[in-house]
C-alpha cells in the first residue's frame, strides 16, 4: 500500500495565458502512483489545456507554476521531452496515420532502427506483444483505416506502451466509442493500473469515472475546484456535476409534457445497399413513425445503421439502391436529393460537426442563413441586412455565447458550434429534425440547454427524431424509443416500460 | 484611432496587397524617372495585363471552391485559334464569331468541368490533361503556322478606345465625364449603405470615416480618368474589366451562387448536407472558367492580331499567382475577385516597371517568384499570429 499514498505527479500553481483569456488560474493537480485519476469539467474549463502543458505541448517558460514528476522538478521543451520520462498523451482526435499498418504506427518516431535501417522482424515481434497487452487481435501488419474507432484507440494505448509509459493521460478516450468498446477500454485501463500505470482519464462520461477511477480533480473556469478521493468520499455523479457547474442540476433533463398530434413523418419498408459493396445490404425493411410534438429516439450501437438510416432519408446522402416509401402528412414525398428533403421540411443535424456540419472557417451568421438563402433572397440577391437580423435573433434566442455573429466557428466551443447548427436548421423551418448525437462532446450545462431546445422545438409541433449512443439521455428525452440492431428495427419501447437493460436487450437482439 | 487600426486589423491581407501595389508603383516610378506613371504607360499597362486579369478573375473562382485550372492558357490559345480561322478565313462576321468562340469556351469548361465534379477526378489532373490536350488542337487547328490579320472591327476590342464626345484637343472629355458619373455612384452608394443601416438600427460608423472613404475613392477615381484621359482615354477593354469586375464581385459577395460557392469551399460535405448542390456548383465554375478562357484568348489574339499555336503560354501560371498574391487560399474558401485583380496588377506593374528599367526576363522571373512567395508566406504568418 506504501506506493499508493507516494505522489507520481503534482502540479502546482500552474497559470497559463493566452492573449486576452487565462485558460489556467493557479491550478494544482496531485496524482498518486498507481491510481486512476480522473479530471472533470466543462468545456473550456481547462483540462486540455492543462495536459498540453503538463506533455510539453505548451513548453517551459510559456505559463507559470512548477511540475514535479516522480519528486524532480520538469522543465519539459517539447512532448519528446515529456515521453522520455514516460509521460505520454492519447489525444481525443487518434494521432495514426491511415494508411500505414499498426505496427508501423506503434513505433513511429521510434523505429527500431539501427542506423536508419529498420528492423521489420523486431518491430513485428515487438508489435505483437504489445497487441497482446491490449487485447487485440489483429496481425500487426492490418491498415489502421481497416480497423474500427476502438480498435484503433487500442492501438494508441499499444503505443504508448512502447514508449514504456508510466503517465497514461487519455482524453476523452470513450468517446467516439460504443458502449462493448468502452467497457473493453476502461477495462485496459484497470489492467494497465495493476501493472503500475497510473492514467489521468479526462471524460465527461460520469458513469465511467464512477467505475474506474480513484479519485478525481474537477476543474471550472480555468480553477482547480476540489480533488475528490473516490473510497472516502461520497462521491456520486451529481456530486461531480455540481462540482462542474457550480450550480445543482436537480434535474439534467428538462421537464416536458409531450402533447402528441397527428403522425407527420413515415418511413416504410426502407432499403438501403452499401454504397460501393453493391450486395451488402446496410437497412433491411425499416419502418418507423414521428407524431405532431414527439421526441423519438433511436438506439443502437455502433454499426446498427442509425446515422446510415438517417442519411440515407436525408436526401439519399447515403447509399445506393434506396426502396420504400417515405410519407410527410400522410402524402408520400420524393426526398432525392437534399434541397428536395429541406424543402420538403426535413432537417439533418449531423454527428460530426465539425466536418459535416459547419464551414469553419466562416462566421456564425453565414452558417445559420446558409441552408435557407432563398428565404433571405430575391432573385438570387441575399438581403445581408436581413441576415444580420436573422443571426442576431438566433444567438439570442439560443444563446449563443459569442462575441459577435461574425465570429469565425472554428472559434467557439463545441457546445456553441452545436446551437449554430441547431439554429441553422431551426431557421429552416423543418416539420421533423433529426439530430445525429446532438450532445456528443458537450458540456454538461450546454447539454442542457441543448435539451431545452429541443423540447421547445417539440412544443411548437415539430416532431424530433434523436438519436444517440447515450441510454439515459435516450430514457431523459424521448417520449418513444425505436432500437436498431443489425440495420433493422429490433424493438419499439414506450418512455414509461423503457430501462437501460431492456433497451441493451433489444440493441443487441440479432437476427435469427 | 482605435476605429482606423481595428479596420485595418481585420482587413489587413486586402489593405496590405493595395499598399504594397502603391509602394511598388511609387518605388518604380522613381526608379523610372516617372515614366511608370505616364498616360501612355498606364494605358499600356491596362493593355499588356488585360488577358491575365480576365483570367484571375475565373481562377479565383475555380480556386475559392478548392480546385485549380491549368489549362486556361492553352484553352486561351485554342479559341484564339479557332477564332481566327473563323473570322479570317471563313469570313464570319465578327460578332458571330466571338460570340461562337465564347460558346466553344463554354463547351471546353464543361468538358472539364464534368470530370472534376461528377466523375472526381482532381481538378489538378484534370485540366493538366486539358492542357496538353488543347495546346496539340491549337496546333492541329493552326497547322503549326500563325493566323493574320484579324478584321479591323475586331482588333478594337484590345486596342480601341472610348469615343471622344467633343472630338479632338488634348483631354478626352468623355473619359473625364465617365469619372465624375462613378464618383456620384460611389457617394450615393456609400450613404444609401448609411441609410440603410439606420433603417436596421444597425451600429452606425462616424460620419467621418464614411466621408474619408468616399473622399478617397473620388480622389482616385478622377485622378486615374484624367491620366487616361491625357492619352487617348479608357481603352474598350478596361471597360470590359470593370464590367466583369463589378458583376462577379457582386455575385460572390451578394448573391446565393457566391455564397455557395465560398460554402462549398469552405467545406464541401458541410455544403453538401446544407442543401448546396455541390457538384452543379463546381460543374458552372468550370463552365465560367471556359468562357473567361475564350475571352481571354480573344483579347490576346486581338492585341497580337495574329492567332499562333504558341499563344497563351504560361498564362495560367501568372493568373493563378494573382490569385494567390491577392490573398487566395490554396485549401479553398477563401478569396476574393478584388484581391486577384490587385495580385495581377501587382504583378503587371511589376513586370512593366522591370522592363522599362531594363532588367531581363530571367530576373524578371526570379523576382516575381520570390514576390509570390513572400507575399503567400507573409499570409500564412498573418494568419497563424491571429489564430
Amino acid at each position: 500500500m506504501r506506493h499508493l499514498s507516494e505522489t507520481i505527479l503534482e502540479m502546482k500553481g500552474i497559470t497559463k495565458t493566452f492573449p486576452g483569456v487565462k485558460a489556467l488560474a493557479n491550478v494544482n493537480l496531485q496524482v498518486k502512483a498507481g491510481e486512476i485519476h480522473a479530471l472533470c469539467g466543462e468545456n473550456g474549463a481547462g483540462k486540455s489545456t492543462l495536459m498540453k502543458v503538463l506533455s510539453g505541448v505548451y513548453p517551459h517558460g510559456t505559463y507559470e507554476g512548477d511540475i514535479y514528476y516522480q519528486g524532480q522538478v520538469c522543465q519539459f521543451k517539447d512532448i519528446k521531452d515529456s515521453e522520455g520520462l514516460g509521460i505520454v498523451i492519447i489525444h481525443q482526435e487518434l494521432a495514426l496515420i491511415p494508411y500505414l499498418s499498426i505496427s508501423e504506427n506503434i513505433f513511429l518516431g521510434n523505429e527500431q532502427a539501427r542506423r536508419g535501417v529498420i528492423n521489420w522482424n523486431e518491430t513485428t515481434v515487438k508489435t505483437k506483444e504489445l497487441l497482446a497487452t491490449v487485447g487485440l487481435k489483429e496481425s500487426p501488419f492490418t491498415g489502421v483505416s481497416t480497423i474500427g474507432v476502438g480498435k484503433q484507440q487500442l492501438v494508441e494505448i499499444a503505443k504508448a506502451l512502447s514508449k514504456e509509459v508510466k503517465l497514461l493521460i487519455l482524453d476523452e478516450p470513450t468517446a467516439a466509442l460504443n458502449e462493448d468498446d468502452s467497457e473493453n477500454l476502461l477495462m485496459l485501463i484497470l489492467e494497465l493500473k495493476k501493472q503500475g500505470i497510473s492514467s489521468i482519464i479526462i471524460s465527461h462520461k460520469l458513469n465511467e469515472i464512477e467505475k474506474i477511477a480513484d479519485s478525481v480533480t474537477i476543474l471550472r473556469d480555468g480553477q482547480t475546484i476540489k480533488t475528490l478521493d473516490m473510497k472516502q468520499d461520497e462521491v456520486t455523479e451529481d456530486v461531480i456535476i455540481k462540482g462542474m457547474v457550480g450550480r445543482d442540476l436537480t434535474n439534467r433533463y428538462p421537464e416536458r409534457t409531450p402533447e402528441l398530434g397527428e403522425t407527420i413523418f413515415e418511413i416504410r419498408n426502407w432499403d438501403v445497399y452499401h454504397p460501393t459493396q453493391a450486395d451488402r445490404k446496410m437497412l433491411d425493411q425499416i419502418n418507423l413513425h414521428i407524431r405532431r410534438g414527439e421526441v423519438v429516439g433511436i438506439a443502437g450501437l455502433m454499426g446498427a445503421g442509425r446515422t446510415e438510416l438517417a442519411m440515407s432519408v436525408f436526401g439519399k446522402s447515403y447509399g445506393k439502391r434506396i426502396s420504400g416509401q417515405t410519407l410527410m402528412h400522410g402524402k408520400e414525398v420524393r426526398l432525392n436529393n437534399i434541397s428536395q428533403a429541406i424543402e420538403s421540411g426535413l432537417a439533418y443535424v449531423t454527428e460530426d460537426r465539425k466536418h459535416y456540419g459547419l464551414i469553419l472557417i466562416d462566421d456564425i451568421k453565414r452558417n445559420i442563413s446558409l441552408s435557407s438563402l432563398k428565404k433571405l433572397s430575391r432573385r438570387g440577391v441575399i438581403n445581408e441586412n436581413e441576415e444580420v437580423l436573422v443571426a442576431e435573433e438566433y444567438r439570442k434566442k439560443l444563446n449563443i455565447k459569442t462575441p459577435s455573429i461574425l465570429q469565425k466557428t472554428v472559434n467557439l466551443s463545441g457546445g456553441n458550434q452545436q446551437k449554430v447548427v441547431l439554429s441553422k436548421w431551426i431557421y429552416a423551418q423543418p416539420d421533423i429534425l433529426i439530430l445525429d448525437e446532438p450532445t456528443r462532446g458537450i458540456d454538461v450545462g450546454a447539454k442542457y440547454e441543448i435539451y431545452s431546445i429541443i423540447n421547445s422545438l417539440a412544443a411548437e409541433g415539430k416532431g424530433v427524431l434523436v438519436i444517440s449512443s447515450e441510454l439515459p439521455e435516450i430514457l431523459g428525452m424521448c417520449d418513444r424509443i425505436y432500437t436498431m440492431c443489425e440495420g433493422r428495427i429490433s424493438g419499439e419501447v414506450e418512455r414509461k416500460n423503457a430501462s437501460q437493460e431492456l433497451l441493451m436487450k433489444l440493441m443487441t437482439r440479432s437476427r435469427g | 484611432m482605435g476605429a482606423i487600426s481595428e479596420l485595418f486589423k481585420k482587413n489587413i491581407r486586402q489593405y496590405g496587397m493595395i499598399i504594397a501595389l502603391i509602394f511598388i508603383s511609387i518605388f518604380f516610378q522613381i526608379l523610372t524617372d516617372g515614366i511608370l506613371l505616364k498616360p501612355l504607360n498606364v494605358t499600356n499597362l491596362i493593355l499588356q495585363n488585360s488577358y491575365i486579369l480576365v483570367l484571375a478573375i475565373g481562377m479565383v473562382l475555380v480556386i475559392i471552391t478548392g480546385h485549380i485550372d491549368l489549362s486556361v492558357g492553352s484553352v486561351a490559345a485554342f479559341i484564339g485559334a479557332l477564332s481566327a480561322i473563323m473570322m479570317v478565313d471563313m469570313e464570319l462576321n465578327p460578332v458571330l464569331a466571338v460570340v461562337l468562340s465564347l460558346l466553344m469556351g463554354a463547351l471546353v469548361g464543361a468538358w472539364q468541368g464534368f470530370w472534376v465534379a461528377y466523375v472526381k477526378i482532381p481538378a489538378f489532373i484534370v485540366t493538366l490533361a486539358g492542357m496538353l490536350l488543347f495546346r496539340g488542337l491549337t496546333m492541329i487547328v493552326l497547322n503549326g503556322q500563325s493566323i493574320a490579320p484579324f478584321p479591323k472591327s475586331f482588333q478594337k476590342i484590345s486596342s480601341g478606345f472610348i469615343p471622344d464626345v467633343t472630338g479632338g484637343g488634348s483631354l478626352n472629355v468623355l473619359t473625364l465625364i465617365i469619372g465624375v458619373i462613378l464618383s456620384v455612384l460611389v457617394i450615393y452608394q456609400e450613404f444609401r449603405n448609411r441609410r440603410i443601416s439606420v433603417k436596421y438600427g444597425f451600429e452606425q460608423s462616424p460620419v467621418w470615416m464614411s466621408v474619408a472613404k468616399a473622399a478617397a475613392l473620388v480622389i482616385v477615381i478622377n485622378l486615374f480618368t484624367y491620366v487616361l484621359a491625357q492619352y487617348n482615354g479608357i481603352p474598350n477593354i478596361l471597360v470590359i474589366l470593370m464590367v466583369l469586375i463589378v458583376i462577379y464581385s457582386f455575385v460572390m459577395n451578394h448573391m446565393t451562387m457566391g455564397r455557395h460557392i465560398y460554402a462549398l469551399g469552405g467545406n464541401e460535405k458541410a455544403a453538401s448536407l446544407s442543401g448546396v448542390k455541390t457538384k452543379r456548383v463546381t460543374f458552372w465554375v468550370f463552365v465560367n472558367m471556359g468562357v473567361l478562357a475564350a475571352l481571354s484568348g480573344l483579347v490576346f489574339a486581338a492585341r497580337l492580331n495574329s492567332a499562333t499555336p504558341k499563344a497563351g503560354t504560361n498564362f495560367e501560371l501568372d493568373a493563378i499567382a494573382a490569385c494567390f498574391i491577392g490573398g487566395a487560399s490554396a485549401s479553398g474558401g477563401i478569396g476574393t475577385v478584388v484581391g486577384a485583380i490587385i495580385g495581377g496588377l501587382v504583378m503587371g506593374v511589376m513586370n512593366n516597371g522591370m522592363s522599362l528599367v531594363g532588367l531581363g526576363v530571367d530576373w524578371q522571373q526570379g523576382i516575381k517568384g520570390l514576390v509570390l512567395l513572400l507575399a503567400v508566406g507573409f499570409d500564412i504568418y498573418n494568419k497563424s499570429k491571429t489564430a
